[in-house]
């Protein structure tokens, strides 16, 4: 494991998530967060101002506008935005508010537009954003600058590998020095292309949950839970041929890790069991499928080598990039990202993805894939919820119950994980460290 | 139920409502294997995407896109007391109406229906699923079966009624 990094200590030997809501004993060695964060207003205020209007946030992938003037409405760190690209094809993310009095000025999920135009007062702007035209504009009085009325840009737009990310905050790093070590595995992820790109699959997921946002945080990369909350997921393997008995000392059937990505993010690392579509064979996909993931491996290995080959096609990975964007490449690719509503409601927005290479065939099984764990249909993802429903649920008495716990791994010195806490305490102590450095 | 294997028979509408009412009447109960009596053995079952509800699922993420090795498989999870999100099961009612013949061909009958399904869980709101039945029914000795089932929801996203862990 050479991407191993620490993720117990701090560096400082205190603990650097300490704070009113974050307290981590490195004495005792216990890590504690305050249920609070869970049920507050005020907290939740405090994340928009500290966390979503200062850290780099997924807003889409380039292949979602594919072509000029293409474009996707979708909500951002609460604001509406208009994901598109423009007539030259360079890819935009503008606020949807008219300049003129505030309405939308594009009401469609997605499309190609020559323009976006305001039912209101007709006011219209060109898809990179620039006033088109403005009705009975001899009324307006001399010098009024219709070069400054375009749409407003999100401040901040940059991508990685095709991953497009806003930040909210004109004075934020630049994008790829955020990112850090997720770079790494969001390249395990995009290596799957033979030509390196890969694609949004046609088909979105979006679902509430009833629940704080940071849960889905965890809820993500937590493979602890594996056992207890995706047992009928394990006996659909298990019935299907795959073997799924935990390895000897541990609880899932390969030992895995826990990662410090940095900045806050973090992933899971784990030896492959449960097939992947690049690409590794499981009795799930049906005899027929076998020389097809063979030749898929084939191409692997002549472009990147056998140890490269086998880190893409034999390991999986959930990754979090901080705050809110999940990429799960597991039995199948999902992106997921995920904004609160309230402190108890959150609404999510996961899509698959694959290579833009892949046949038919290819894409079929890997869209089945998907579906026997992933989604609001799957066999482990509503299970998932309703763990996450229930403790919020159990946070209602967060005065009488105030702590939750997340030790686990902390006295081991060593190696965290996957089954452990040292990867979501990287998420708490970011959490903590910005929230407590708020105003 | 003497009818003959035919596959151009016309079958009426009364008969394909008593199908649908009689479908409904299992799921709503919970009787799970009674309900998986009634597909066909090479049966499938379709929840697709709220944003694509015509979509190809080879080609498009589908809720739910089971064939009928996976719908088994669905039906031993959601009888298995860790089906968490189903456990203790839903108390839900079915709704189904507009039902319509909309063609026979190759022996299968496609029937369209209208449905409306109010599911309850203890301490949660109501939950609405509405939407439009798009099966195929195929005439057997045993009577009608469910060759294809696709349920199709008209709400633009899933959001509040949140997971489809229970048979729409």
């Amino acid at each position: 494991m050479t991407e191993y990094r620490q993720g117990n200590g701090s560096g400082n030997g205190h603990g650097s998530g300490n704070g009113r809501f974050v307290v981590e004993d490195l004495e005792n060695l216990t890590f504690s967060v305050n249920r609070k964060v869970f049920v507050s207003d005020d907290v939740l205020e405090g994340e928009h101002r500290a966390i979503f209007d200062k850290c780099w946030v997924y807003v889409g992938h380039a292949s979602e506008v594919k072509n000029p003037n293409d474009f996707r409405t979708r909500q951002v760190a609460g604001r509406p935005v208009i994901f598109c690209r423009d007539r030259t094809g360079t890819v935009r993310a503008l606020i949807n508010s008219c300049r003129h009095r505030g309405a939308l000025v594009c009401r469609e999920r997605e499309g190609n537009a020559r323009q976006f135009y305001c039912i209101y007062h007709g006011w219209s702007y060109n898809t990179d954003g620039s006033l088109k035209g403005i009705p009975g504009d001899d009324a307006y009085p001399p010098g009024y600058d219709k070069t400054k009325k375009g749409l407003v840009p999100v401040p901040r737009l940059e991508h990685y590998k095709d991953f497009y990310f806003v930040n909210f905050d004109h004075d934020a790093p630049d994008l790829h020095t955020y990112l850090a070590g997720a770079k790494d595995y969001i390249d395990l992820i995009v290596d799957q292309s033979p030509s390196g790109r890969m694609e949004i699959i046609s088909g979105v997921q979006e679902y509430d949950i009833k629940a704080n946002w940071k849960l889905l945080v965890e809820n993500s990369v937590d493979d602890y839970h594996l056992v207890t909350t995706h047992s009928t997921w394990l006996n659909y393997m298990r019935n299907s041929g795959v073997n799924v008995s935990p390895a000897k000392g541990h609880m899932l059937p390969t030992k895995g890790f826990g990662l410090d990505l940095g900045n806050g993010h973090l992933t899971t690392d784990n030896p492959n069991y449960r097939g992947r579509p690049v690409a590794k064979w499981i009795a799930v996909y049906g005899e027929e499928a076998k020389a097809d993931i063979d030749a898929i491996r084939k191409e692997l290995v002549e472009r990147l080598g056998e140890a490269r080959a086998a880190r893409v096609a034999d390991t999986n990975r959930n990754l979090c990039v901080f705050p809110n964007l999940v990429i799960n490449d597991g039995s199948s690719v999902t992106v997921r990202n995920f904004f609160p509503v309230s402190p108890g409601h959150m609404r999510v927005t996961a899509w698959a993805l694959g290579p833009v290479e892949e046949t038919e065939a290819q894409r079929a099984r890997r869209l089945h894939a998907f579906l026997t764990f992933y989604g609001p249909g799957g066999f482990a993802t509503p299970d998932d919820v309703a763990a996450l429903e229930l403790a919020q649920q159990g946070f209602a008495a967060w005065r009488e119950v105030p702590w939750s716990d997340l030790s686990r791994g902390m006295g081991s010195s060593q190696e965290q994980l996957a089954t452990d806490e040292g990867h979501l305490r990287v998420f708490w102590r970011k959490w903590s460290e910005l929230m407590e450095a708020r105003p | 139920m003497n009818q003959p294997l035919d596959p151009g028979a016309i079958v009426t509408r009364a008969e394909v409502e008593d199908f649908l009412y009689h479908e409904a009447a299992l799921l709503d109960d919970w009787k799970l294997d009674d309900w998986l009596a009634l597909l066909t053995d090479d049966a499938s079952y379709y929840v697709p995407p709220n944003d694509k509800p015509d979509a190809d699922h080879r080609f498009t993420l589908f809720t739910v896109a089971d064939d009928i090795v996976r719908l088994r498989e669905r039906i031993i999870r959601l009888k298995d007391p860790n089906c968490h999100a189903e456990y203790p099961p839903s108390r839900t009612r079915r709704m189904i109406s507009n039902v319509r013949i909309t063609g026979v061909e190759d022996g299968l009958i496609s029937v369209a229906a209208n449905f409306a399904i109010f599911r309850h869980r203890r301490n949660e709101p109501v939950r609405e699923f509405v939407g439009r039945y798009r099966h195929k029914l195929k005439r057997t000795d045993a009577g009608l079966k469910i060759h294809e089932r696709r349920a199709i929801l008209d709400a633009e996203e899933l959001g509040r009624m949140g997971s489809v862990s229970f048979l729409l």
